[in-house]
Formats: C-alpha cells, sequence, structure tokens
C-alpha cells in the first residue's frame, strides 16, 4: 500500500508532459491558422525585411510544419514568448505581471467559496428535504444563474457607487501600495466568491447526499457515534473528492472566463491581456496567453490530482 | 413537490423567453435599430417600459430582439456540438482499440483548454460574428459530449441485447444506430440542457467583451457592456439585459436539475 503512493505521483506527474506537448500543438497549429504570414504576424507591420528574414530563419519558418514546432517549441521551454509588437516588452515578462492580479482574485475567492460552499453542502445533505436545505439549494442555484460579469456590475453600483465603500475603477499594484491594492480587489473577489459559491455547494451536497446513503455511514451511527462525529469524520473526507476535482476545473475555468470580470472593474489582468491582444492582433501576446493559461489550467489539476490522496488512500492504492 | 415546482418556474421563464424571442420576429413596441438622438437616455416608464439607450434606443425592443439572437445562437452551437461529439464518441466507444485511443487523445486535449479560452483561441481566427461564436463554441464544448457519448457507448456494447443484435447478423452501424444510439438519449438531453446554459453565459461573455455578436444587432451581453459607461447615470441599461441573462439561465438550471431527477435513474429521490 505504501510503496503506491509515490508510484501514483510519478505516473501522475509523467502525464502531465504529453498533456502539455498536447496543448502547446494546439496552440501552435491555432496560430498558423491566422491568415497571413507568420513572421509578418508576429513582428508586426513596421517589421523590416531584414527583421523578416532573421525572424524566418530563427523560427526556421521556411522548413516543413513539423520543424516548425520543433524550433518554437525550443523557444517557448526556454521561456522566450517573443516581444509584444504593441508594446514591445517580452511577453514572458508581461505575462508574470498580469497573472499577478488574475491569481489574487482567482485564489482568494475560490478559497473563500469552499470554506463557506462545503459546510452548507454537508449541511443540506444532512437535513435533506428539510426547509434549511429547500432554502440552501435555492440560494445556490441563484447564484449559479447570474453571469459573473451582471453581478460584478450590480456590485460595482451599489457598493461601490452608491455606497461609495470601495474604489471602483482603477488598480494600484501590490508592490507601491498593498493596502489600496486590496481595496481594488474586494470586489471582483467577491464576485468570483458568490458565483463559485453556486456551484461548489450543489456539489458539495450532491456528494454528502450520495456517502450518506451507504451502509457504513448508518452502521457508524448505529455505532453510536454522534451526529457530529459521523459527518465529520466518515461522510465529509468522502464527500470531499468530487467537490475537489471541481475546484480544479473551477480554477481553470475561471481563468479562461476572468477577462469578462477584468472588464468590469478595469483591472490589469491575464483575461484583459488576452482580450487586448485579439483586438489589436498582437499575436506574440495572444500565444502567450493562451500557452500560459492552459498551462496554468493543466498544473492546477495536476495539484489537485496529487492531493487526491490525502481524502482517500485508495485512489493511490488502486 | 419541489420537482414540480422547478419543473413549472423552469418551463415558464424559458417558456417566456422563447415566446419573447418568438414574438420579436414579427413584433416589437419600437425598431430595436432605430437610432433617436432626442430620446436617449430616457428613464423606464411612459412609452418606453425600459428606457432608452444612449442612441436612444428602446431597451425593451432591443432586448426582445437580443432573445432571439441569443437563443438561436445557442440552439446552433449546442446542435453542432452535439453533432460533432455524438460522431466522435460513438466511433470511439463502438470501435474501441487504436481509434479510440488516438480521438480520446485528442479529445483530452480540447479538454485541457478551458472552454471560454479555446473559443478565445478561434475567434482570434475567424473574427467576431454571429457564426464565428457558433463554430468557436460548438468547437469548445464537442469535446463534452464526446465524453459523455462514449461512456455510455462502452457501458452498452457488453449489454446482451447488443450482444443479441450482433448474433442474429445486424451490421455494425445497424447496431449502433438503431440499438445504441437511441439509448444515448437521455444523458445526451441531460447534457444539452447545461449545455444550453453553458452556450448563453459564454455568448454574451464573449458579446459583452467585444468579441461576440458585433453592435449595432442587439444581445444582452453587448446591451450590458454599452451600458456599462452609464451605469451611475442610467442604471436601467446595465440592470435589464443582466437580468434576462439571470432568469434565463435560472430557467436553464431548474428545468436541467428535472431532467436530471427524471432520465437518470442513479439520480433518483434528490
Amino acid at each position: 500500500m505504501t510503496a503506491s503512493l509515490p508510484l501514483y505521483v510519478l505516473r501522475r506527474l509523467a502525464w502531465t508532459v504529453p498533456t502539455l506537448l498536447v496543448v502547446g500543438l494546439l496552440v501552435f497549429v491555432l496560430m498558423r491558422l491566422v491568415p497571413g504570414d507568420p513572421a509578418l504576424l508576429i513582428l508586426g507591420d513596421s517589421a523590416t525585411p531584414e527583421q523578416l528574414a532573421r525572424m524566418r530563419a530563427e523560427y526556421g519558418l521556411d522548413r516543413p510544419l513539423p520543424l516548425q514546432f520543433v524550433y518554437w517549441l525550443g523557444e517557448v521551454v526556454r521561456g522566450d514568448l517573443g516581444k509584444s509588437i504593441t508594446s514591445g516588452e517580452p511577453v514572458t515578462q508581461l505575462l508574470v505581471d498580469r497573472f499577478q492580479v488574475s491569481a489574487a482574485i482567482v485564489l482568494v475567492a475560490v478559497a473563500l467559496a469552499v470554506l463557506l460552499a462545503v459546510p452548507a453542502g454537508l449541511y443540506a445533505a444532512w437535513k435533506q428535504n428539510s426547509i434549511a436545505d429547500t432554502v440552501v439549494v435555492a440560494i445556490a442555484t441563484f447564484f449559479l444563474s447570474i453571469p459573473s460579469f451582471w453581478l460584478g456590475l450590480l456590485l460595482l453600483l451599489f457598493v461601490g457607487l452608491k455606497l461609495g465603500l470601495v474604489p471602483v475603477v482603477g488598480y494600484v499594484p501590490f508592490s507601491e501600495d498593498w493596502r489600496s491594492a486590496i481595496t481594488f480587489l474586494v470586489l471582483p473577489a467577491l464576485t468570483l466568491m458568490l458565483i463559485e459559491l453556486g456551484v461548489l455547494t450543489r456539489m458539495a451536497r450532491a456528494s454528502a447526499v450520495d456517502v450518506l446513503r451507504l451502509e457504513y455511514v448508518t452502521h457508524a451511527r448505529a455505532k453510536g457515534l454522534s451526529e457530529r462525529r459521523v459527518l465529520l469524520r466518515h461522510v465529509l473526507p468522502n464527500a470531499m473528492a468530487p467537490t475537489w476535482t471541481l475546484v480544479g476545473l473551477v480554477l481553470g475555468n475561471l481563468l479562461g472566463g476572468i477577462a469578462v470580470l477584468e472588464t468590469v472593474f478595469t483591472l490589469p489582468g491575464l483575461g484583459r491581456l488576452l482580450v487586448d491582444g485579439i483586438f489589436a492582433r498582437d499575436y506574440p501576446v495572444v500565444q502567450g496567453c493562451l500557452l500560459f493559461t492552459a498551462a496554468i489550467y493543466v498544473l492546477v489539476n495536476l495539484v489537485v490530482d496529487l492531493c487526491y490522496p490525502l481524502f482517500d488512500p485508495r485512489i493511490a492504492a488502486a | 413537490m419541489k420537482i414540480r415546482a422547478n419543473a413549472f418556474i423552469g418551463v415558464l421563464l424559458v417558456g417566456g423567453v422563447a415566446l419573447m424571442a418568438l414574438v420579436s420576429r414579427v413584433w416589437t413596441p419600437f425598431n430595436p435599430l432605430k437610432i433617436a438622438p432626442r430620446m436617449r437616455l430616457q428613464p423606464p416608464g411612459g412609452d418606453f417600459l425600459l428606457g432608452t439607450d444612449e442612441f436612444g434606443r428602446d431597451v425593451l425592443s432591443r432586448i426582445m430582439a437580443g432573445a432571439g439572437t441569443s437563443l438561436l445562437v445557442a440552439a446552433a452551437t449546442v446542435l453542432i456540438a452535439l453533432l460533432l461529439g455524438v460522431v466522435v464518441g460513438l466511433v470511439a466507444g463502438y470501435l474501441r482499440g487504436w481509434v479510440d485511443r488516438v480521438l480520446m487523445v485528442a479529445n483530452d486535449a480540447l479538454l485541457a483548454f478551458p472552454g471560454m479560452l479555446l473559443a478565445l483561441g478561434v475567434m482570434v481566427i475567424i473574427g467576431a460574428n454571429k457564426w464565428g461564436i457558433v463554430l468557436a463554441l460548438g468547437l469548445a464544448y464537442a469535446p463534452t459530449a464526446a465524453r459523455v457519448v462514449r461512456g455510455t457507448v462502452l457501458s452498452l456494447r457488453e449489454k446482451e441485447y447488443i450482444e443479441a443484435s450482433r448474433v442474429i447478423g445486424n451490421s455494425g452501424s445497424r447496431t449502433l444506430f438503431v440499438h445504441i444510439l437511441p439509448n444515448c438519449t437521455a444523458p445526451l438531453v441531460v447534457l444539452a440542457t447545461s449545455m444550453f446554459g453553458w452556450v448563453i453565459l459564454s455568448e454574451s461573455a464573449l458579446s459583452f467583451l467585444g468579441l461576440g455578436v458585433p453592435p449595432p444587432a442587439p444581445t444582452w451581453g453587448n446591451m450590458l457592456s454599452s451600458g456599462r459607461p452609464y451605469i451611475e447615470s442610467a442604471a436601467w441599461l446595465g440592470i435589464a439585459p443582466g437580468a434576462c441573462i439571470a432568469l434565463t439561465l435560472l430557467g436553464i438550471n431548474l428545468l436541467g436539475d428535472t431532467l436530471r431527477d427524471w432520465l437518470d435513474p442513479r439520480m433518483e429521490h434528490r
């Protein structure tokens, strides 16, 4: 049993490499499907013929496509994602800067949402079909149905403008003044938390309902364990696994969909970088954002999977 | 009792939106595209039930027309995603072996992209327009459908009646289409319902970003985005379209829950 845990970790780690490769291939193909000369797309319209020629040689753009992919992959692995056409800054630097903003919002929102959703779901499942359960499910379904950008807009209107509690537009980086940085991030994080609360509560409740029906729970109760102990020690760990998987998916989807929220709150995050890149036809930036976000998604799911054995030792044993 | 209430509200909400979309094809209170500078930013009430926007266009008329666009885009997208997903899922699940392995590696790679990100990537190539969104979101959601169909096919193909169909000499395609596909209906209906919700949400998000249906054609997403600068002085521009998206999604979610309770026996008595 104990020997299989390192094996599980190793196998899961090994799987990540081909996944990342395929993700890279997909982004490469996507960017090559953009109509036009790749060298011109990467360097922008202001490029001189010499620059274009150097570009073609460096990336092997005159070679067959599979070779081009290998060259491209080499650059990517070395962390060279090119320079932004519009600002001239290295794309890698832009990604790192912008990612901090998005990551701060997403992490805080999801952490708080999990802390609230799991107890709420567990309680609703325990009191299944009671009024309390119906209320929890109704509230969760309500938040599940609200688009994040609309909730953000409403919070902006009522908490920001009407009550004047927090600043509504702009952003100050953490490095300059962390106190005001937080005030700018409160509303976006609150918005995301409320939205994700809906999905996660429903999932936590559904898995707890499943577990509560199992015989070992009846057995634990028959042994005379307190309800509290049955719920926390016997139901919670088993009910956590599906919810935990969802956390990984939610984190990834948030990174993909955060552009709308960053637009509402005019935050300089990763999503906004991508969308501005699409509008400006800044292909190195677009490519960098796609690659970076997808890679983060793969890595987040890796971490989620690696945490599984903490809830359920059987997974590593299998 | 609870299920009936959910189903009732769900049908009411989704039916209401569908009715609004249908009516908008033949009648709206005002022309949703007609600009009237002297009528700009009129608050709700009087002639304009939901007020007017920054170009003096009637918000209610635009919301009605937007319902048509949203439902059309969502229906077309779900259709494409299901069609692609069913083909890939059936083939992979039925043939198994290396075909299955190759298809599923490609499928999982697509799933490794968050749906919205993949859609944004595809939009880069085909540009922002109505059918661009349909294609982008259809491609983004097809892998999920493929997974569901493949899973169902894999579990069905070991059943006795499928074995019987093969033994009496039915061709592979007959077994597949007459005996296996109909049994994928239940999970597909449940999936299609949730997918409809995701697509409405993604479409409005893309339109909100300016990467969806281009103005002046109204969609709930681009109405919210153009109302964003006026949120302080003309809050109704930010409230009505968002409320429509939320109510539609609520209706779809309630319907989806009801369908799941009916069609998925594992989920009974919840």
